[in-house]
């Protein structure tokens, strides 16, 4: 994957106020490390030889995902043109884990990266036809103005996070 | 329409002037502002809404088939699809996946349609709107009053009245963040009791059968993954071939609607889905240590609605109606729905340009009826609506539908003076404004004194009763001399030979007897720049019949105008149009009026006058035969169809080249709208819509500016509500 769409997801991030950590597979930890608000909550990361730390909960009780401050997932993809994460997954609980937290730090490969909504279609159909279930695009925290103004932090997250693993 | 009924239409809007639009007013005018910045940025604006529009008129055309498809495709994956005639049906199939089981819900207009939550309810069950400006109007039991933003009616602070009211929350809440914590809170509680979960959708496809839901809030997520049975409601026609179809609506659906790039989720769920559930039951909160359960047995339950669709299908005018995604640009971009809402401009379900059609289709004609008539066909809408309807033209079509269902009594005042190709029954106040021509005719034959009677208080009063014609308005005064009488007497003064283009005028009725000064302003313009002018006497456009849903006299009119301007477009020559909702009759709807040639012809040949000026020069004419601006410092107007052809850059660029200090508005209306603001149920409305200009045009910088205005309409508006007396452009560069 050539530098050019990283660098406008990174520019786009930044215009929707999601902040962009750049790590690799081996110092994955210690990027996320500070990322963690307790409690933490999440869902296995499918990267090679990339893993949660042991205090993130990955089988929560209904509870525990409320009460949870950070929320830990993989997303299949990222959108360069939007500043969008492509939350896939199912039965490992990426879709409460993504929702319930104060905080949604989404875990993505920079090959995953693709330049704009028309590779990610053409790629999100592949995957649908091959048995994902559910891919939300996801484009900064959940917000409404339902209220008379603009809030952040509607039934979803307060806040998103995007780690990028540069060598996956 | 009865005297009474036009004041019970009159106070009904009144009230929700003074109630509701303010706040309408604001954040539609977000949503709007947001729509123009935020298409600007797309490179391929116009290629996304071909293809989107394209994809629409595939999926319709095979609908039959793709609804085969996409129950395929579900029952494979699981869940099964239930295809409902009516609301009737939809709502007993639902009761029965219900059960009388808690239900949480995100928002879905469709599930408005059919009252869904009513049946529930009277089922027994418990139904929440977890949406946060539905559960507000759950709360207030209130209708929505936009498709997008349902509680755009209320402010911050009636909203935080009525929680305060009905929740009494230890501390009273009050801002936007304490209302929302609220909500989450205290929906969160619902949805983790809740065992089904009901969505719209805004998508489907047939291929996969996946849903696409267009959301912010996440609470759509919710109610899908907490619970154990997924229902979701659509209409028929929301399904589209493939997953890869989905793109262009994804890319222009949330900066068509709310100004939005894209919405915070666009959710792809192919059902049934496998997310842990909470599985309902009563607990909940904090205490709560039940484990996530296994989602891999969630019930799916497709319910496609057809409540008159596939009828729609089938007409041919109403058929457009189902490429509609719902994105409520044509809401926002509306002068007269910015100012009022949708709890005027909207039927029983479904509000703005393109709720007629909606109205129409599934709750029948006398829906459509009660609103219809906001549609002033300015035409702003069109080139914003996403997959191209042209929503003013289904306004027209449902008003000449709703015309002729009619079988009123003929009034005999009307009668004689109404020629029109329209069967009794169409209201005389329709007639009569349908008719200008005629009544300028015989205005000008008969002034100055039929401009004394008309103005007098008796007939003033006698019109508005027994027509609407609201006694505050003044009336156009008639010339004597009409514009076509006075060219004859004065024949053209270019010769052939020094001719640098030859021209025919378009002497609009208007112009042609009540603003004769800028036709002949226009036609010395014109030979200042050596172009020999004649004016046809070609009749009216057909805009005014129009415009009151007469489609039959408008099209007689129309062929009328083809036929006097024919002879001059055979010749080579240009058509020049000084009203520009009539150079949009020649643009836009004579394609469904004229033979598909003579259309052509005259919308090939036709100008503004200032575009056609802006040509001239262009091409080698000097812009020192026009008087010198010397930086007068003016305030333009320009028109809304004017607009909506993209024509207001050229009155600007001539004003400048000619050296005058021009700035714009920049509303979408001045709220006259040709007849709209003589008719007394509307004279509020239409002068609320105008005050928006004249805020403009009154501030520091342009109070003292010569004002001009391209319409007739927003030349009578600006000069009922201004001290200034508007003129229009081509008037500045007159040298007389
Ligand atoms: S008619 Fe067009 S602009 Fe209006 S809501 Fe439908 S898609 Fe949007």
């Amino acid at each position: 994957m050539s530098a050019e769409p990283i660098a406008t997801f990174e520019s786009s991030l930044d215009e929707i106020d999601v902040d962009l950590v750049r790590t690799t597979a081996d110092r994955f930890e210690s990027a996320l490390a500070p990322l963690l608000d307790a409690p933490a909550v999440g869902a296995p990361l499918p990267f090679e030889n990339v893993s949660l730390p042991d205090a993130v909960e990955t089988d929560p009780t209904v509870a525990e995902l409320e009460a949870a401050a950070t929320g830990v997932t993989a997303a299949g993809y990222g959108i360069a043109d939007y500043g969008s994460v492509v939350i896939q997954g199912g039965a490992d609980g990426e879709e409460p884990v993504s929702l319930y937290a104060d905080e949604h730090v989404a875990v993505i490969a920079a090959s995953d990266v693709l330049p704009d909504m028309d590779a990610t279609f053409d790629r999100l159909a592949e995957d649908i036809r091959g048995g994902t279930g559910q891919a939300i695009v996801a484009t900064g925290p959940s917000a409404t103005a339902d209220m008379g103004a603009l809030v952040k932090g509607a039934h979803g997250p307060i806040d998103v996070t995007v780690v990028l693993l540069e060598d996956a | 329409m009865s005297a009474d009924n036009r004041r019970r239409k009159a106070e009904h809007i009144r009230h929700l002037l003074d109630t509701e639009g303010d706040s309408v007013h604001e954040n539609t005018r977000v949503f709007n502002e947001g729509r123009y910045e935020s298409t600007a940025d797309l490179d391929d604006y116009e290629a996304l809404k071909d293809e989107a529009r394209a994809i629409k008129e595939d999926a319709i055309e095979r609908l039959p088939e793709l609804v085969d498809e996409v129950t395929e495709a579900i029952e494979d994956n699981g869940g099964t699809v239930y295809v409902a005639d009516d609301a009737a049906d939809a709502n007993r199939y639902i009761t029965e996946v219900v059960d009388g089981r808690n239900a949480v819900k995100s928002k879905s207009m469709t599930s408005e349609e059919i009252e869904v939550n009513d049946a529930l309810e009277a089922s027994g069950a418990n139904v929440w709107e977890t949406d946060l400006a539905e559960f507000v109007l759950q709360i207030a039991d209130e209708a929505p009053s936009h498709i997008v933003a349902p509680a755009i009616h209320k402010s911050r602070e009636e909203i935080a009245a009525l929680f305060n009211e009905v929740f009494e929350p230890e501390e009273p809440l009050e801002t936007a963040e304490e209302l929302t914590r609220f909500a989450r809170e205290y929906l969160g509680e619902k949805i983790l009791d809740a065992e089904v979960g009901m969505t719209g959708a805004n998508f489907v496809t047939a291929d996969t059968g996946t849903l696409a839901l267009v959301t912010s809030e996440g609470n759509a997520r919710k109610c899908v993954q907490a619970t154990d049975t997924h229902v979701a409601v659509a209409g028929v026609e929301k399904v589209v071939p493939s997953v890869e179809d989905l793109q262009p609506f994804v890319e222009l659906i949330g900066r068509s609607g709310t100004g939005q790039d894209i919405t915070s989720y666009v959710s792809l769920f192919t059902p049934p889905g496998d997310s842990p559930t909470f599985g309902g039951g009563d607990e909940g909160g904090p205490g709560d240590d039940r484990e996530l359960g296994p989602g891999d047995d969630r019930d799916f339950h497709l319910v496609l609605i057809d409540n008159g669709r596939m009828e729609m299908r089938e007409d041919d005018q109403l058929r457009e109606t189902l490429y509609c995604i719902r994105c409520s640009a044509c809401a926002n971009s509306c002068a007269n729905f910015q100012h009022v809402g949708g709890h005027a401009f909207g039927g029983e379900t479904y509000s703005g340009g393109i709720a007629t059609g909606w109205e129409a289709g599934v709750h029948g004609e006398d829906s459509a009826a009660e609103f219809n008539d906001l549609c002033t066909g300015c035409s702003r809408c069109v080139n914003q609506c996403p997959v191209k309807i042209d929503i003013p033209w289904i306004n027209t079509v449902v008003r000449d539908r709703i015309n002729r269902g009619k079988d009123g009594d003929l009034d005999f005042l009307v009668e004689g003076l109404t020629p029109d190709e329209e069967p009794g029954g169409v209201d005389p106040q329709k007639r009569l404004f349908g008719n200008f021509d005629t009544l300028a005719k015989l205005g000008s034959a008969f002034a100055p004194l039929s401009n004394w009677v008309a103005q007098a208080g008796p007939a003033r009063s006698l019109m508005e009763r027994t027509l609407g014609v609201d006694s505050r308005r003044e009336l156009p005064r008639f010339e004597r001399e009409s514009l076509v009488d006075w060219f004859e007497a004065r024949g053209p003064r270019v010769g052939p030979d020094e001719a640098r283009r030859r021209v025919a005028l378009y002497p609009d009725a208007y112009t042609n007897y009540v603003r004769t000064e800028r036709g002949k302003a226009a036609v010395r313009v014109l030979e200042a720049l050596d172009v020999r002018v004649d004016i046809p006497a070609a009749g009216e456009s057909g805009r005014a019949p129009l415009s009151q849903g007469m489609v039959a006299t408008a099209q007689s009119n129309a062929e009328a105008v083809y036929d006097a301007l024919a002879p001059a477009v055979a010749a080579g020559r240009d058509v020049v149009v000084i009203e520009p909702s009539d150079l949009a009759m020649f643009n836009r709807e004579y394609e469904r009026l004229l033979e598909e040639d003579s259309y052509e012809a005259l919308d090939g040949h036709s100008y503004e006058i200032m575009e056609y000026v802006y040509g001239l020069l262009e091409n080698g004419a000097d812009v020192d035969a026009l008087p010198d601006g010397d930086g007068e410092r003016v305030a333009y107007h320009s028109h809304c169809q004017q607009r909506t052809l993209d024509l207001e850059p050229y009155t600007t660029a001539v004003l400048e080249d000619a050296g005058f200090d021009v700035t714009t508005s920049d509303v979408e209306c001045c709220g006259m709208a040709g007849s709209f603001g003589y008719k007394s149920e509307y004279y509020e409305l239409s002068v609320d819509v105008g005050e928006s200009l004249v805020d403009q045009f009154t501030t520091d910088d342009t109070a003292d500016r010569t004002v001009v205005a391209s319409g007739t309409s927003c030349l009578e508006q600006l000069d009922a509500l201004l001290t200034r007396r508007p003129a229009h452009p081509v008037r500045l560069l007159d040298g007389r």
